[in-house]
Order: C-alpha cells, then sequence, then structure tokens
C-alpha cells in the first residue's frame, strides 16, 4: 500500500510501511539528504522538518502520521535563492562541519514564523533541543537575531 | 559525479611538472617527488597535484579533511593569493588518496623539544622531520596542523604554478616573463591584452616551474582577512554532501551491529526472525560484526534488534573501577618518560609548604553530529569507497587487505564530514563497509550506524589519573612533580593506522603538563603508561584533554595555597619564559575585568594551555542562579602567529571551548560487564545554545611561528571551569564531569 506525502510542494507515493519515521522515508527513499540523522530518539533536532507550520523531529513522526504538507531545508530556499534566515545564516558565518544545520535552521525558521522578534529567553526555549557538537551557538543565536531583523525591514 | 571521480576513473595520466613547494630536506628518498596521485582527463592538466586547470577554471585540491575547521576556505586562500584567481571563482576538492598529500607539520611535531622554547634552529630541523610523513603516508588532518604545513608550501605552489603559466604565455607572445602581469585567472600583456590560465595550461604544464619568491604579507588580499567560507552556503541549504548524504544507483541501506564488549569476537548469531522482516534483503556475517542490508536504514536497524547474537567476553576488566585499578596501579611500575626533570623534585625545598593531590578524568566518546558510516562498492577487481575521514592513505591501505584488491585498485572519495574530532582517523568505518561490500559485489551499499553503536564503539579519550605533588614558598611556586597514568593513544593507533609499534617515550601522553612555560625551578612531569584494551584514540587536542585539567587545577591550588591571586601568580611564574604566553594571560585580565575578587553569586577562573604552538589562556565566569550554576561568560586570548583568517579562529576557539566545556561538564564513559553503559545523546549530553555562555575572543600575533587553532581552545577550559566553581562554592573540582558534584544547568 502506498502513501501519499506532500513535499515542499511535490506529490510523493511512497511504498513502504506505514511505521517508517519520516526522516527516513525523505533521506533513503525521496532522496532529500538535506535532513539529517543524528540519533532517532528526539534528543538532537538535526531532523527536524515542518509539517504544516510546526517544526517536528522527522524520526518520530511516522509515514503513516503525516498530517499535514512536509517542508524540508531544501523547500525552505536554494542556494541560488535563500530564505532570509539562510542568508542570515550565511552573513553569520555559522556552519562549521555543517551536519546540524539544516535542523537548526528549520527550528530557527518556526520560531521567526511564530514570533518575529525573539528575545535571548525565547531563543534559548526554542533552540534547546538542537544539538551542534561544533558550537556554534553563538552564531545561531546572532544569526537568529539577524534574520529577526531583516524580516521586520520588509 | 564530482571532476575528481571522473580523474580517478581513468588511468590516462598526463606528463605533469614536478611537484613544487614540497619540503626539500634529508634524505634521497623524501626529496623525490611522489608521483602526482590527479590523473587529468583530455583537456584537463594537472600544474601540479593542488591545482588543476581546465575549460571551466580552476580547481584547487585541499587534501585536508573539511570537518568544520575552514581548512579548505584557508587552504584555497593559501594558493589563490599567489595564483592571482578570485576566491569566489575556484572550486576546491578534497583530493584522492596520493603521497603527494603528506602532512609535514605533523612529523615535526614528533621532536621531543617543548614547542614554545622552539630556536630558529629545531624550527627547521622539526620541518625536515615532517619529510618522513611521506614516508610513512601521513596524509592525515590532525594535530592541528594543517596551516603549518600548508601555509608556505601552498604559497609557494600558488606562485610557482603563476609564474609557468605567464613563462607559457611569454613563450606564445614572444616576450619576456617579467614583463607580464596576472589578475583574476589570467595572465595580462603589456597591450593590456589577456590569456586565460585556461588557455594557457596545456603549455603550462610542458615547463619546470621557475623559482617563486613569495609576496610580503602586506600585498595579501585574502590572507589575514575573513574570508566568506567556500562551504557555509551549502550547509546552509542542505545541499552540502556528507559521507552519510552519498547517493548511488541501486544503492542499498545496512545496519550494523559489532560486538558492545569492544574487541570481543562472535560465537555465533540467529538471524531466521530479522530475515522476514519488511525490507530486508539480507543478513551478512562480518566476522566480529552483523550486518543486515535492506531497501531504508530504518529496516535495516529494526531488523538488526531481531537479530540473536552470541557475543565473546571483552578483552579487558569488564568494570569501571577495575579499569581505574589497573590505571592506578602503573604509577608502580617504572615510568615511561619524564619528558621535564628541571632542578631537584625529588627534595622538598627547606622552608617551602607541600601539597600533594590525585585527580581523575573518565573515558570520553566523540560523539560526531554524524554518526559513523560509508559507502562501498566493490565490482569484483577495484574497489570504491565514499566517507569523511582523516587519513585516506592509511583508508586506502586497510580497505585494499581486506577486500583482497590491490592497493591502487581503491579509491577512495574523501567526502565533507559531520565532525571528527579525531574519530574519522580511525578505520573501522570503511572495514566494516568494505567487508559488507565484498560479499555483495556489484551492489553499492551504504552502511550506517545507529548512534547507540557510535556511542558504544568508539576509541575513546583514555581515563587518566593525575598525582601531583608541589610546593610554596613566598608567594611563588618552587616545586611541581607530576606524574601522569592512562593507556596510551599512540601506542595504540600507530598499530591501528599503519602497523607501527611506537617505542621510547610517549610525549603525547604528557602534552599539556611537560610542556608549559612556568618557570618552575624544581619541575619534574612523568608518564606512565597502562596496558589495557579497551580502544583509545586521538579526542580533539589528545594527551591535552586531560593532562590540562589536572596541571591547571594544580597550578590554581598552588596560588590559592600561597594565597595569591590565581591569575597573577601564573603570569609571575611565566615571566621571562614565553612573552606570548604572558600576553594571552595579560589579554584575557584586560578583556574580563579581572580583580581577582568576585561578588557574592558569581565565581571566576582562569586556565592557561600551551598546545599544538598556540598559548591560550580562559577566564570562565559562573553564577549561581537559586542553586542552579551557570556558566555566564568566557573569554578567551590565544596567540597563533599570524592569524590567516580571523572569522575561522575565532569559531574554532569558541568550537573548542564548548567541545572541552561539554566534556567538563556532562561527558563519561563507563563499562560493565565489558560494555559501555551509555547509549544516545540523552546520557551523554553536551552543552546547548540555552548553557553556553556568552564568549569573547581575542587574537594575538606575538608569537614566532604558526600555531594551530582547532584544538588549543579546548584544554585550558575544563579547569578554568573548575577553578571558576572553586572560586564559586570553595569546593574543588578534581574529578570530572563536573554535573556528578555540581548542580550545573542542563
Ligand atoms: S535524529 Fe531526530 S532528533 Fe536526533
Ligand atoms: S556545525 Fe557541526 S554539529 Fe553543528
Amino acid at each position: 500500500m502506498s502513501t501519499s506525502l506532500k513535499i515542499n510542494g511535490k506529490t510523493h507515493d511512497v511504498d513502504l510501511p506505514e511505521d517508517v519515521p519520516l526522516l527516513w522515508v525523505l533521506r533513503d527513499e525521496i532522496g532529500l539528504t538535506g535532513t539529517k540523522y543524528g540519533c532517532g530518539v528526539a534528543a538532537c533536532g538535526a531532523c527536524t522538518v515542518h509539517i504544516g507550520d510546526t517544526a517536528v523531529r522527522s524520526c518520530q513522526v511516522a509515514l503513516g502520521d503525516v498530517w499535514d504538507d512536509v517542508t524540508t531545508i531544501e523547500g525552505l530556499g536554494t542556494p541560488e535563492t535563500m530564505a532570509v534566515i539562510q542568508s542570515a545564516w550565511v552573513e553569520h558565518q555559522v556552519a562549521q562541519c555543517g551536519y546540524c544545520q539544516s535542523g537548526q535552521i528549520m527550528q530557527a525558521a518556526a520560531l521567526l514564523a511564530e514570533n518575529d522578534s525573539p528575545t535571548d529567553e525565547d531563543i534559548d526555549l526554542a533552540m534547546q533541543g538542537n544539538l551542534c557538537r561544533c558550537g556554534t551557538y553563538p552564531r545561531i543565536r546572532a544569526a537568529i537575531h539577524a534574520a529577526s531583523a531583516k524580516m521586520k525591514e520588509v | 559525479m564530482s571532476r575528481i571521480g571522473k580523474i580517478a576513473r581513468r588511468s590516462f595520466l598526463i606528463g605533469s611538472v614536478a611537484i613544487v613547494g614540497g619540503v626539500a630536506f634529508g634524505a634521497y628518498k623524501i626529496n623525490q617527488p611522489a608521483p602526482n596521485p590527479l590523473k587529468p582527463l583530455t583537456g584537463q592538466t594537472a600544474l601540479n597535484p593542488f591545482i588543476l586547470i581546465d575549460a571551466e577554471g580552476v580547481t584547487l585540491i585541499a587534501p585536508r579533511a573539511e570537518m568544520g575547521q575552514g581548512v579548505h576556505t584557508t587552504w584555497a586562500a593559501l594558493i589563490a593569493e599567489e595564483l592571482d584567481v578570485a576566491l569566489e571563482d575556484v572550486r576546491v576538492l578534497h583530493g584522492p588518496a596520493g603521497k603527494a598529500y603528506y602532512n609535514s607539520a605533523m612529523m615535526g611535531e614528533a621532536l621531543p623539544g617543548k614547542g614554545y622554547d622552539t630556536s630558529a634552529f629545531q624550527h627547521s630541523l622539526g620541518e625536515a622531520m615532517g619529510s618522513i610523513g611521506k614516508l610513512v603516508d601521513l596524509q592525515l588532518t590532525g594535530g592541528s596542523s594543517s596551516m603549518k604545513d600548508g601555509f608556505v608550501r601552498m604559497r609557494e605552489t600558488g606562485a610557482a604554478a603563476r609564474e609557468t603559466l605567464k613563462q607559457a604565455a611569454a613563450n606564445r607572445l614572444g616576450i619576456s616573463r617579467d614583463q607580464l602581469k596576472t589578475e583574476n585567472g589570467s595572465v595580462i600583456a603589456p597591450d593590456g591584452s589577456s590569456l586565460t590560465y585556461s588557455e594557457l595550461a596545456e603549455d603550462a604544464a610542458g615547463i619546470t616551474p621557475p623559482d617563486v619568491t613569495l609576496r610580503d604579507p602586506s600585498q595579501w588580499r585574502y590572507l589575514g582577512k575573513s574570508t566568506p567560507r567556500i562551504d557555509v552556503v551549502g550547509k546552509s541549504t542542505g545541499t552540502a554532501q556528507f559521507g552519510i548524504d552519498t547517493r548511488l544507483p541501486g544503492m542499498k541501506f545496512a545496519a550494523l551491529r559489532a560486538n558492545p564488549r569492544l574487541g570481543g569476537g562472535m560465537k555465533g548469531f540467529d538471524a531466521s526472525a530479522a530475515e522476514t522482516m519488511p525490507g530486508v534483503e539480507k543478513v551478512v556475517d562480518l566476522g566480529n560484526a552483523v550486518a543486515v542490508v535492506a531497501n531504508n536504514t530504518w529496516l535495516a536497524q529494526q531488523a538488526l534488534d531481531m537479530v540473536e547474537i552470541d557475543w565473546e567476553d571483552a578483552p579487558y576488566p569488564p568494570e569501571t573501577d577495575q579499569l581505574f585499578d589497573a590505571i592506578a596501579r602503573s604509577f608502580d611500575e617504572k615510568p615511561n618518560s619524564s619528558m621535564r626533570d628541571d632542578g631537584d623534585a625529588e627534595t622538598l625545598p627547606e622552608g617551602a609548604t607541600e601539597l600533594t593531590v590525585e585527580y581523575r578524568v573518565p573515558y570520553l566518546a566523540h560523539a560526531t553530529m554524524e554518526p559513523m558510516n560509508a559507502t562501498a562498492l566493490h565490482d569484483g577487481i577495484t574497489l570504491d569507497v565514499w566517507c569523511g575521514n582523516q587519513d585516506p592513505i592509511f583508508q586506502q591501505k586497510k580497505c585494499a587487505e581486506l577486500a583482497g584488491v590491490e592497493q591502487e585498485n581503491v579509491r577512495i572519495h574523501t567526502t565533507l564530514m559531520g565532525g571528527g574530532f579525531g574519530r574519522r582517523a580511525e578505520l573501522d568505518f570503511a572495514s566494516y563497509a568494505t567487508l559488507l561490500a565484498t560479499q555483495m559485489k556489484g551492489t553499492p551499499v551504504q552502511l550506517t550506524w545507529s548512534r547507540e553503536e557510535d556511542m558504544r564503539h568508539d576509541f575513546y579519550r583514555p581515563g587518566a589519573i593525575g598525582r601531583f605533588r608541589g610546593a610554596i614558598k613566598d608567594g611563588r611556586a618552587v616545586l611541581l612533580d607530576g606524574q601522569i597514568a592512562a593507556q596510551s593513544v599512540m601506542g595504540q593507533s600507530l598499530k591501528r593506522y599503519a602497523g607501527i609499534s611506537p617505542m621510547g617515550p610517549d610525549k603525547v601522553h604528557v602534552e599539556g603538563a611537560f610542556n608549559q612555560p612556568y618557570g618552575i625551578p624544581n619541575y619534574r612531569i612523568r608518564g606512565y603508561l597502562t596496558d589495557l584494551a579497551v580502544p583509545v584514540g586521538s579526542w580533539r587536542s589528545v594527551g591535552n584533554s586531560h593532562n590540562a585539567f589536572f596541571h591547571e587545577t594544580f597550578i590554581d591550588e598552588l596560588a590559592h595555597a600561597a594565597g595569591r591571586d590565581p591569575l597573577v601568580f601564573r603570569i609571575e611564574l611565566m615571566q621571562g619564559v614565553h612573552a606570548p604566553s604572558v600576553g594571552c594571560l595579560e589579554a584575557v585580565r584586560e578583556m574580563s575585568g579581572w580583580t581577582g575578587k568576585t561578588p557574592d553569586g558569581v565565581g571566576r577562573g582562569v586556565a592557561f594551555t600551551y598546545s599544538f604552538g598556540t598559548p591560550v589562556a580562559e577566564v570562565i565566569e559562573v553564577v549561581d542562579e537559586d542553586g542552579t550554576i551557570r556558566i555566564r561568560k568566557a573569554w578567551i586570548a590565544c596567540d597563533v602567529g599570524t592569524a590567516l583568517d580571523p572569522s575561522i579562529i575565532e569559531a574554532q576557539m569558541e568550537s573548542g571551548l564548548i567541545y572541552g566545556l561539554s566534556a567538563a561538564c556532562f561527558g563519561e564513559i563507563t563499562f560493565a560487564g565489558g560494555e559501555v553503559e551509555q547509549f544516545n545523546f540523552p546520557d551523554y549530553d553536551a552543552l546547548r545554545l540555552h548553557n553556553t555562555p556568552e564568549i569573547e575572543t581575542r587574537i594575538l600575533e606575538t608569537n614566532r611561528y604558526l600555531g594551530g587553532v582547532g584544538e588549543p581552545g579546548t584544554p585550558p577550559s575544563m579547569p578554568a571551569l573548575g577553578n571558576a566553581l572553586f572560586d564559586l562554592t570553595g569546593k574543588r573540582a578534581r574529578t570530572l564531569p563536573l554535573s556528578k558534584e555540581f548542580d550545573l544547568l542542563a
């Protein structure tokens, strides 16, 4: 039995058991490898995507339970047409190894969609589920503030 | 497929110019240029192993592994600086495995000196030793050595290529080379007309590179400034390709389970339940591990849980306490090294007050963000392996041996890596993928470790014990006698990588203790090696990672025992020994407004470590927030000699500090029944955004030589935090992790 998913505006029919987590559908079936595997137990945030407007850990959502359209990092912006938050990430030179950054950006994008002027406390609260072993946190914070300022300009 | 991929597939080799920028010291074999490992296609010209020019433009080969430290950006800037190409216009690729890419700086570090007292003579001897890297295939990214290695070599490479291209243009135009200029990828003639490097490349390949003089730093356009990282757009858009993102036509996905009693064998297994699970294609016996191959990684993981495996016991005592008993017993043996022995450390100076303390630090995992993985394809004759790794030649040798193919028929495709920290110098992830591919000839297979598998099958930072005895008199340290016991990282890892059993004093084991620039008249550091089979390996800053905690906590204890300000106490001991080190301490004193006094509810600590050629001082401030302790601020000052890219250096210092503080607060690997007790991030956590301090970094440039930046931020962070907690609570941290004794914000 195949399951139909709308990802980044495109419909995909997926032929996998319904309990396979969305993460592994994206990566191994559809080939959207921007979403990363870090822990598989909701402890690192590397797999963060949006379902509807909500940032979720795709390692925890079974294929059969996906309730709305999915946006992954690839759907947020491309190297040629980056989203505001991605440009802020580039401007602040956030990435080191870069492996956690898709998840960080998707989490931060959801925060800004909900709250266009987050305080440091808001950022602490929203981002603490996203681990970065390279320790890019100071620049993540700066990039979120910069993106917030930029989004209010337009 | 990348161009290098295509290049590596073909065996056609164009006549290429001699290698430039190589080190010309020592024996004949060292002087011989190594063969150019790039095999250009028609229409491509490899000017030397680091620069490839074709109709599309210039590609630079950065054979150092990009694991987040920015090496590709700075490496490219070194070449571009002399070659006169715009950094935005060049492409940068990891190179294939090749002897020409040996790491000259790393072997230099193997000399017995302390580093900070290096005379010009020893420095050049260090460079000469560096050539030995070529003989032992040390194409390795590690030891914070990439910039030391590339600084002169890559600029010479760029300059020689530039002059060769100019010579090609001169020949064509019938004028002399010094009438020509270069700009933005072109040679410019006196009349203003220009020839692009692409047009000249083929001619240039036949010309012997002229001698070159490097440009004066005052003329630099890229170096010394913060350059946008070349990998940052890819890493902000999900388009950067890590090893785990390798996708090949017809590729299968596999999961791995190896014996959790590390190094033990496998008696047998029952896979009957797993074989019928959805998506599963087969279950493969890898000798001391089992792999499940499926059409999806998660389905492979699920099926693996259903395989019943009968494991053999671990080849080491199974409980943590027993391991530490063994480490403690090594103090009864003869020391392996006394790398420092100044004055008379046996006798307590008259009228001095003695202090004796023991410290213990746990085994630690690397926990790179991207779990170990590799993808392999064995077609019966050749083997292709895709993985992030820090040492492609060692990988190539090992995989060839396991797959039963010739070394030249193994192609290692080095990808970006989601963190290295020393872990990706190991050969196990590529080895398992090779063993699996060898049993699935013709089918590409990606073998991804679960986080649990990764956490429980590491080459750990060894647990260590430090016994320190010292004495103070008239407000100064007059004696420091340190003994360090742990397993030897070098002893194990050189054996694994290259089959070498190192003999003699193990310098890495005592680094961060024996080589600190303190003028203490009676000063001895001895190392004791523990013979245990627990797998241990290089963990960001290696020996410094435990020794800095011992040494710098002890210096702090001496300062307090003497009733002195611990920052001033350090400066006084370093005065006249190493000015750049004093400069770092002075800098953090000024930046933090250090007075030696803190209000109630606030604590501050300082620590200093000289490692990888770079002195680093750090001050940490902690605050008590209703019983919970928050790390509020950190100040870092480092002296790197020449700051090639300040933004990258700042990022590396912050990263090093956060990595160290993460371990100091929460990191601990323990053993029960021979198995590691930690499985995943919930039981091996790290700092996150909300509990990371605000950090201020200052980069100084007074040091005589270029220092490393990837690791030196880590060692002083742990003692600086412990010293701050002492200032706040009056309780001295002598064991890690600190969350066991202090109520830290988690
Ligand atoms: S992989 Fe989903 S939270 Fe870590
Ligand atoms: S950038 Fe490496 S884990 Fe975040």
